[in-house]
């Protein structure tokens, strides 16, 4: 047993960090809040990474992955989140390409995936209903055969900027009649069809992010289908594992840490920072080292993974550990900003209220509850690991 | 020993219960918080005309509170409407400054005013440096003949675009954070060299941080003792906490309630989803949480009129339990509610916010954990 780093993964490291310094954009490095950014800005590092052939880690190098090792994967994620780019949206690279390349026909493959890596598709995500949530298995969107088009019906929620996409990866039944999981199938579809609209769901914190998107008797054709018809829930399923990839957002996590400190750094209390004070300061280290045993579960499981051995329940715990701690963190800012949480953006005049670091501070609280809701909600993720591990 | 209302109390709480259901919806809310002022004033008449206001204030006054359980009973019905007009600081803290600090002549020419709904208080305290030390204070106010001029940068003036007048808290004499050399001012809004920069808070109030520069007031503007204020300012901001506790105690039944139904009524697998024993054992908790919080609101306005140090610790630890049951109840409904808690769509949100932020208002649970422990 060891834990050390091999020369090659530190000398990739250097060469990642080197290459962020040199090519992202530098006004879009540090945004703390990616709800703010814009649509040419959530594609400007992702076009760059692209023109390097670094925009699809985890993808099979004949469909234009890097051939990284897990590790290398890994420590890229991390620079990425340490640095503070952009944030790659997964919809595209980490949930539909994969089920592409893994159950798509070979025109599909060619059609689709050099799409998802340039980005000229934007995929949203059509697998929650306001009926099916956790039991997904129970959504009611329906897809009728009619010559050689389905046509689909029904509603799904929560489609996360589904206004900016134009292609939506949905989930259907088919067989009415069979059992929840085996009558759904896989369909790709061109959010320009006749028929999808797009209601944007307001957030408590104000923000406009998810969707609900409506499919009213919108004609598919038929090849848009992944697989086999009624066997969607399997490629579902697929795609739920793969959109747990670098959910712990430990470096993401770091970084959110740092920015605390920095608060805690400038707030005093009675003429000391807040930060050298010793409840917060043991709040702080408490983070951290709840941060640093989700690091080394991770890099287990990552070193596993390197070994041949196939990813089980680790995903389940890194998403549970990793939303609590990205939730503690953003109530110790709120903790540290302490008046100044208060103000909900600019005073009238325009001016920003009380110091920079304040602002958005309570917002981003009140959003990542989400975490904790959305990719298979943390009770889910206990069921998993108390059928899949424990046997219960 | 008995923790009843009386029957006054009981039909306050059920006159403003019903105009909280016939007039301030969550949708009416949503308009006022969205205005151009952030309040209603015929809604503040209407409070005027319920009694609200006169029951802040004794009988001397021409009032008619009995206890402070009046107001007790009136802020936990505001919570429970999230009401976003000024009776925190106009009545309570109002009441509280006025009636232990105000001259005979200042009583007489404000307290007919504010029950009559005809004026408006704000409570100038915080300062960005001192965070939740009420005796950390730059702001100075330098006595000048029969005047004082007040120099200094006041935070998050909850109501202050509304409000006629303004309670400051400034310095007089001494070092920045000494507990004396400490004098409050009663100041008008239109004061030369007050200026204010207004915005929204994160709960739906109106705020301003706000500016004074070369504020002349007159001495007779004091209130409580010039040089000795801190007294004053504690004993009206644990009224303060005592009555957000009030609010929060509204906000969180409302929000258990809320959970319950959700969860008796959203149905996944087949069944609802407060058949799930793992989200029943956190409505308990959420209840227990609750139960313990009216334990703590009941006990700190039961002792609002004791001896400093008995009251102190009192509002301390009613602080620490509702900022703690707070926050719990806040983000276990949100997560029982799953994506439709994280919507604007649900009036759950607008009650989380709120709970987030009465955490935050006068002293968050490690301030109070720390004042608790330092009244012993």
């Amino acid at each position: 047993m060891d834990m050390q780093f091999t020369p090659e993964d530190l000398a990739f490291r250097d060469e990642v960090r080197q290459f962020i310094a040199d090519e992202h954009p530098k006004a879009l490095l540090g945004i703390r809040y990616r709800q703010h950014l814009k649509r040419e800005d959530i594609l400007a590092w992702h076009q760059i990474l692209y023109q390097k052939g670094w925009i699809a880690p985890n993808w099979p190098v004949e469909y234009g992955g890097t051939g990284w090792t897990p590790m290398q994967r890994y420590m890229f994620s991390e620079e990425c989140a340490r640095a503070e780019t952009v944030t790659i949206l997964p919809f595209g690279l980490n949930m539909v390409g994969p089920v592409i390349y893994t159950f798509g026909s070979p025109e599909q493959k060619e059609r689709f995936l050099p799409k998802i890596l340039s980005a000229e598709h934007w995929w949203c995500q059509g697998y929650s209903e306001p009926e099916a949530g956790s039991d997904l298995a129970s959504l009611r969107t329906t897809a009728v055969l009619d010559g050689d088009e389905y046509v689909i019906n029904g509603q799904k929620t929560w489609t996360t900027l589904a206004q900016l996409a134009n292609w939506i990866f949905v989930l259907a039944r088919t067989d009415p009649g069979a059992k929840p999981q085996a009558g759904i199938s896989f369909f790709l579809v061109d959010m320009n069809t006749p028929g999808v609209s797009v209601r944007p769901i307001k957030l408590i914190d104000g923000s406009y992010e998810v969707n609900d998107t409506f499919f009213d008797n919108v004609r598919v054709p038929r090849e848009n289908m992944i697989g086999e018809e009624n066997q969607g829930w399997t490629y579902a399923k697929f795609l739920l594992g793969h959109e747990r990839v670098g959910i712990a957002g430990v470096a993401r996590s770091k970084t959110a840490l740092g920015y605390v400190r920095d608060m805690a750094a400038h707030e005093m209390v009675d003429g000391v920072p807040l930060g050298e004070d010793d409840g917060f300061a043991a709040k702080l280290a408490e983070v951290e080292i709840e941060l640093t045993a989700l690091e080394f579960t991770e890099l287990r499981s990552l070193a596993a993974e390197s070994q041949g051995r196939a990813p089980g329940a680790e995903a389940s715990i890194l998403k549970i550990r990793g939303t609590e701690i990205q939730q503690r963190i953003t109530e110790l800012a709120v903790e540290a900003v302490a008046h100044y949480g208060f103000p909900k953006g600019p005073s009238e005049d325009g001016a920003t209220v009380g110091p920079a670091y304040a602002v958005g501070a309570v917002d981003n609280y009140l959003q990542m509850r989400k975490t904790s809701i959305y990719g298979g909600s943390n009770e889910i993720q206990r069921n998993i690991i108390a059928k899949m591990v424990l046997g219960l | 020993m008995d923790f009843s209302f009386t029957e006054e109390q009981q039909l306050l709480r059920s006159s403003i219960g019903r105009f909280i259901q016939e007039q301030y919806r969550i949708d009416t809310r949503r308009e006022i918080v969205a205005s151009e002022t952030g309040w209603r004033r015929d809604y503040w008449e209407q409070f005027a005309d319920l009694g609200l206001l006169a029951a802040a204030f004794p009988e001397a006054d021409g009032g008619f509170r009995s206890s402070p359980i009046d107001t007790l009973v009136i802020m936990e019905e505001l919570g429970k409407g999230l009401v976003v007009e000024p009776y925190l600081p106009t009545a309570i803290l109002g009441s509280a400054f006025l009636c232990n600090g105000a001259s005979e002549a200042m009583r007489a020419d404000l307290i007919p005013s504010i029950m009559e709904g005809q004026t408006i208080l704000a409570f100038a305290y915080a300062e960005p440096q001192g965070r939740y030390n009420l005796a950390n204070l730059t702001t100075f106010a330098q006595k000048d003949g029969n005047s004082y001029v007040i120099n200094g940068y006041k935070a998050v003036v909850i109501g202050a675009p509304m409000a006629d007048k303004l309670i400051v808290t400034t310095r007089t004499a001494g070092e920045q954070r000494d507990r004396d050399g400490i004098t409050v001012f009663l100041v008008d809004r239109h004061a030369r060299g007050l200026s204010r920069r207004d915005y929204t808070t994160i709960d739906g109030y109106r705020a301003s941080d706000v500016t004074f520069d070369n504020v002349r007031v007159d001495a007779a503007a004091v209130l409580g003792e010039p040089d000795g204020g801190l007294p004053l300012i504690d004993q009206a901001v644990d009224a303060g906490i005592a009555a957000i506790c009030g609010e929060a105690l509204g906000a969180m039944k409302t929000v258990n309630e809320m959970t319950i139904e959700y969860a008796k009524n959203r149905k996944q697998f087949g069944t609802p989803i407060g058949k799930f024993q793992v989200l029943q054992h956190r409505m308990v908790d959420m209840f227990i949480a609750y139960e313990q919080s009216i334990s703590m609101t009941y006990m700190v306005h039961l002792k609002l009129d004791a001896a400093p140090v008995e009251r102190v610790q009192a509002a301390a630890a009613a602080k620490v339990q509702i900022g703690k049951a707070g926050r719990y109840i806040g983000q276990e409904a949100v997560q029982i509610h799953g994506g439709m808690g994280m919507t604007d769509e649900l009036a759950l949100g607008y009650y989380f916010k709120r709970l987030t932020m009465i955490d935050t208002q006068f002293g968050n649970v490690d301030h109070h954990l720390r004042r608790y422990a330092r009244a012993a």
